[in-house]
């Protein structure tokens, strides 16, 4: 509960102006709180006569939680192949896992496997856990669960990183509803408190419009499921020692209710834009779909991708894989070049963290210059023209 | 088929905003909205019922004025709306939520399909779903973009990949979580708007579902946010000058090195 | 401006507002292009229970009156005049048979029209009868059991798309006006069939059509009304609709000033947006107030005549003339507004203007409305 003491509230409706949901109002010079309070805890902090304060019971901590040590990452494998996640979970993994001077743990769950494990190490494993058995063919939340969840009791790692795929975002929170402790979805930022050891998840929140730092103070593992293309992987070292640990599941956690009777793989859009070195991006400054053709023209002529603000997309003048953002993809490439796209904050936060950014458009007060390492204020149709023109006199 | 459908409540969250300065929400102009993903939830309880018979129950969580989205709801198709309503349920993180809301579902009656919407857009976590059917001990699918089938009791339907999708069977009673790609949800028809406006909303607070105190709400979440801030941005804004000749010479050798 | 609308009258307008901006407004530019029926979207709206708006309960609808209609086609008719047009025709076509039909035809076309999965439409005009009805040429003529009709009807909105035609004809040439009776034909009736789709300059996404009649055979029961009874349900069933088209103007003439203010505040010309700029303010403040003006005599008018059948016929002039040719000038403004940009397809507004013409010709000229209320104060004035 929101406790307001009375005698120190001055009224000066801070917490009013503060509260997002309408919760707090002024009434007779005192703050009094309603039912759409949701405890978010702004107020408190905004409160400079310290009138306000959160009454919770004392969380009683996990009892074993000394006992939890280490830092397990879930290595997702799926048509063969290790995703390339599992590799940037292992980059932070083992910078976290240095830090607590504790081991890094790799999970890998699937079928006919040979030398993922391996993989798994050369990227920064100490030790992978691996169950390679047909029952994982196909990825299904049961099963893939049940193992986890297994080795977690087993190992008692104090805190379980996976990816923020669909594979990832589906299974992770059956493990931790199982494991009874918190889980905190598609981090961007993740760091280790010294004095605790609690794990600072951040993660956008409202589109994108918020970041948001979670914990997870009270149950271990501490687990967070993690943005791909977010975190930077390790050099492979094909030198590097690890145990590679054969798990032996118990049979009757192999059983799924869910049945998987095909994955398709479908034909992915020509480039994929989460891959390349460079990509081109239009938005709504284009005006029409026919400015797209000028957008893969520049795209063609620096051997980049093409990608799209969701305006664009939303207008229906590109296909939605073609999207970056918030609710697109998030990308970070050498070189991204945005061409009539004003910046909203929606879509810089899908490609923000790309090494070069070059932004054109007309408006000198786009928000789109304020990420841009270069900027061109001026009409794209004339100013990229004269820029393919120029690349291709550059390269004769 | 009865179908449990969870929806919430939620800030239109493109209008969302935080003030860097003085790292305080704005929220003027942001209005209360069913969650999107929701929405398409409720449309596909309705196409099942439509086909197969049955009724659709709405269900959500969150402060009295939640009822609202139920009504849409309604308005929309559903037969029937519940409201878990509760100040000590302020404070939830998913894994409380996904108790309180096991614990509704529990006390509502039979099931034979929950649906939710892939994530909420204020929160985006995608937990509840995969959450809540742990809580009930039901299979279930996520990201669920078409119903291809029914019969013996079995839902076939295809799950969204990251690399194209799979073909699933899921048994009855289960779970999914649905994406915007399901279906265009419909607009509410007029019968539906004056049934929602005079329907009685069964409303259950913490007793009614017999929730552990210690479960729900703050207290039993298992998260906490520390800190909220407007996301920092790096841009190093060199504007390029001159005429539109001379910018596009000066871009090109900078960009050298990637050309 | 708040018009104290009942919470019912309320939920006609949201429901409206959320096809409108969900449905109808995302796909106009392309329905208009390719001069596509919106079938989808008359889906979309019969299944939000808004084509019974004005049919009784007994026969399935929501019970309204005219005002009802208006409410629900002030914001289609924001959203795409085509589209709306479309749906007002299907009421045209209706209203006939609600006026003048029996019974038994109530029960048989109202269920469906009611709730959507039947269109009608109404046939009146002819190569030779435009604004002067007298020269029809269509003829039934009773053959035993059955009607038989011959000629042709010109220009009639849902050709081709509706079901329930309620058609003029000739039943005694000698009588004059009193000598045309109207009949239901339905789509599927031998001897009709229809002419080529018409080339429009606005509204494309409706469809204008031919109706040819070759000796078409319908049951005797089809007649709707007595016989001789034609004109009076024409000009009553004009009466009723004609608010419907004015609101089209409201709306559409909204839209334009909508798309005109947004454009005014981002356009940037001598370094500040063009809205600061006193000529564009003067326009923009015009636009605003007539706009208003209309919507407030479209809803009176609409609930007079609710209130008051034996006394439409001045009201509903009065307020199609009014609001169409603001929605003419208001259009036409929102493209100066706009420059060059305001002429180009990629906005909206050039579709704006184009879509507004035709509200000053069809369901009765703006001359022949001003003749109508020049009548009725020239009786008001003799009384």
């Amino acid at each position: 509960m929101l406790r307001i003491d009375i005698e120190t509230c001055i009224g000066c409706g801070v917490c009013e102006e503060v509260c997002t949901f309408g919760a707090i109002e002024v009434v007779d010079s005192v703050a009094v709180v309603n039912e759409k309070c949701t405890l978010c805890g702004s107020c408190v902090d905004s409160c400079e006569a310290g009138a306000l304060s959160i009454e919770a019971k004392e969380k009683e901590l996990q009892t074993d939680i000394a006992e939890w040590s280490g830092i397990m990452v879930y290595a997702e494998f799926r048509h063969g192949k290790v995703a390339p996640v599992s590799y940037e979970l292992l980059g932070i993994g083992r910078r976290l896992a240095d830090q607590q001077k504790v081991p890094l743990t790799a999970v890998l769950l699937g079928s006919s496997m040979d030398g993922a494990a391996r993989e798994l190490v050369s990227y920064g494993a100490d030790t992978v856990f691996q169950v390679d058995d047909s029952a994982l063919e196909f990825f299904t939340d049961e099963i893939y669960g049940n193992i986890l969840e297994d080795i977690v009791r087993v190992q008692k790692p104090e805190v379980v990183l996976a990816g923020a795929t669909a594979i990832g975002r589906s299974f992770i929170p059956l493990v931790a509803t199982a494991l009874a402790t918190g889980l905190t979805a598609d981090c961007t930022q993740l760091a280790i408190r010294e004095e605790d050891g609690v794990l600072l998840q951040t993660r956008p929140a409202f589109g994108g419009n918020i970041m948001a730092t979670i914990e997870c103070p009270f149950t271990r593992p501490q687990m967070a499921t993690v943005r791909p293309r977010v975190m930077k992987a390790l050099m492979p070292d094909s030198d590097r020692k690890g145990e590679i640990i054969d798990f032996k599941p118990d049979p009757a956690r192999l059983q799924s209710r869910v049945k998987v009777l095909q994955s398709v793989l479908e034909e992915q859009d020509q480039v994929n834009i989460t891959e390349g070195d460079i990509i081109v991006a239009g938005g709504r400054g284009l005006d029409n779909e026919k400015g797209f053709e000028l957008i893969k023209q520049l795209a063609g002529t620096v051997g980049g991708a093409v990608g799209a603000s969701r305006a664009a997309v939303d207008s229906e003048w590109i296909a939605y894989p073609h999207q970056v953002g918030q609710t697109g993809k998030t990308v970070n490439p050498k070189l991204y070049i945005a061409c009539g796209i004003s910046g909203a904050i929606q879509h810089v936060v899908g490609m923000q963290s790309s090494e070069t950014i070059v932004a054109i458009n007309k408006d000198p007060d786009a928000p789109i210059f304020d990420v841009a390492t270069y900027g061109i204020v001026g009409d794209l149709y004339e100013v990229v023209p004269k820029l393919i023109d120029k690349i291709k006199e550059k390269r004769g | 088929m009865n179908i449990i459908v969870c929806v919430k409540q939620v800030p239109d969250a493109k209008d969302v905003r935080l003030d860097p300065k003085t790292n305080t929400m704005a929220r003027e102009g942001v209005e209360s909205i069913m969650n999107p993903f929701d929405r398409h939830a409720v449309e596909e309880a309705v196409r099942l019922k439509e086909q197969h018979g049955g009724t659709v129950t709405v269900i959500s969580m969150g402060p009295p004025q939640a009822e609202a989205v139920l009504r849409d709801a309604v308005a929309c198709g559903a037969d029937e709306a519940v409201l878990v309503s509760d100040r000590a349920f302020a404070g939830a993180d998913t894994w409380a939520t996904t108790y309180t809301l096991g614990k509704a579902i529990n006390k509502t009656g039979s099931y034979d399909l929950i649906l939710c919407g892939k994530q909420a857009i204020d929160g985006d976590t995608a937990q509840v779903g995969p959450g809540l059917a742990k809580r009930l001990n039901i299979p279930y699918v996520s990201y669920v973009r078409k119903i291809t089938g029914f019969e013996n009791n079995v839902l076939t339907l295809h799950r969204l990949m990251d690399d194209g999708y799979d073909e699933i069977e899921l048994p009855l009673p289960g779970l999914l979580t649905v994406v915007k790609e399901i279906n265009v949800p419909r607009v509410p028809s007029l019968k539906g708007k004056m049934k929602a406006k005079s329907l009685s909303i069964k409303t259950l607070n913490a007793a009614d579902i017999d929730a552990n105190p210690d479960s729900i709400g703050l207290p039993g979440s298992t998260t906490q946010v520390v800190k909220v801030f407007a996301p920092e941005f790096k841009g190093e804004r060199a504007m390029l000058e001159g005429t539109v000749d001379e910018q596009v010479e000066q871009l090109v050798n900078k960009l050298q090195p990637y050309l | 401006m708040d018009y104290f609308l009942t919470e019912e009258q309320q939920m006609i307008v949201d429901i409206s507002r959320q096809i409108t901006d969900e449905k109808i407004i995302p796909q106009r530019a392309e329905l208009d292009e390719k001069e596509e029926f919106a079938t989808e979207i008359l889906k979309d709206i019969a299944q939000a229970d808004l084509f019974g708006l004005y049919i009784p309960e007994e026969y399935g609808g929501f019970g309204g009156s005219c005002f009802e209609v208006v409410l629900a086609l002030e914001q289609f008719g924001r959203g795409c005049v085509a589209v709306a047009t479309s749906f007002a025709a299907s009421a045209l076509g209706a209203y006939p048979i609600l006026l003048s039909g029996s019974e038994e035809m109530k029960q048989k076309y109202m269920p469906d029209v009611a709730s959507g999965k039947k269109r009608a439409a109404f046939a009146l005009t002819e190569a030779n009868a435009g604004s002067d009805a007298s020269g029809i040429q269509t003829t039934a003529v009773l053959d035993g059991d059955e009607w038989v009709l011959n000629g042709t009807k010109q220009w009639i909105t849902n050709a081709g798309e509706a079901q329930i035609y309620s058609v003029v004809a000739i039943t005694d040439k000698s009588k004059g006006a009193r000598g045309a009776s109207m009949f239901v034909v339905e789509d599927t009736d031998p001897g009709f069939s229809f002419g080529p789709k018409e080339k429009k300059m606005g509204i494309r996404a409706s469809a204008t059509c031919e109706l040819i009649f070759k000796d078409c055979r319908i049951p005797k029961d089809r007649l709707i009304g007595r016989q001789g009874l034609g004109f009076i349900t024409v000009m009553k069933t004009l009466d009723l609709s004609r608010p419907g088209i004015a609101i089209l103007g409201v709306g559409l003439g909204q839209a334009a000033l909508d798309e005109a203010v947004t454009y005014a505040k981002q356009r940037v010309q001598f370094g500040k947006p063009i809205i600061s700029f006193q000529a564009i303010q003067h326009m923009l403040a015009d636009m605003a107030i007539e706009v208003e003006a209309s919507r407030a005599l479209v809803y009176a008018a609409a609930k007079h005549i609710a209130a008051h059948p034996k006394d439409m016929s001045k009201a509903s002039s009065m307020c199609k003339v009014f609001a169409t040719d603001m929605a003419m000038k208001v259009t036409t403004d929102a493209v100066q507004v706009l420059g060059g940009y305001g002429y180009m397809r990629e906005y909206p507004v050039e579709k704006m203007m184009r879509d507004a013409k035709i509200l000053q010709i069809y369901e009765g000229t703006n001359q022949i409305q001003r003749n109508v209320v020049g009548q009725e104060l020239n009786k008001e004035y003799t009384k």
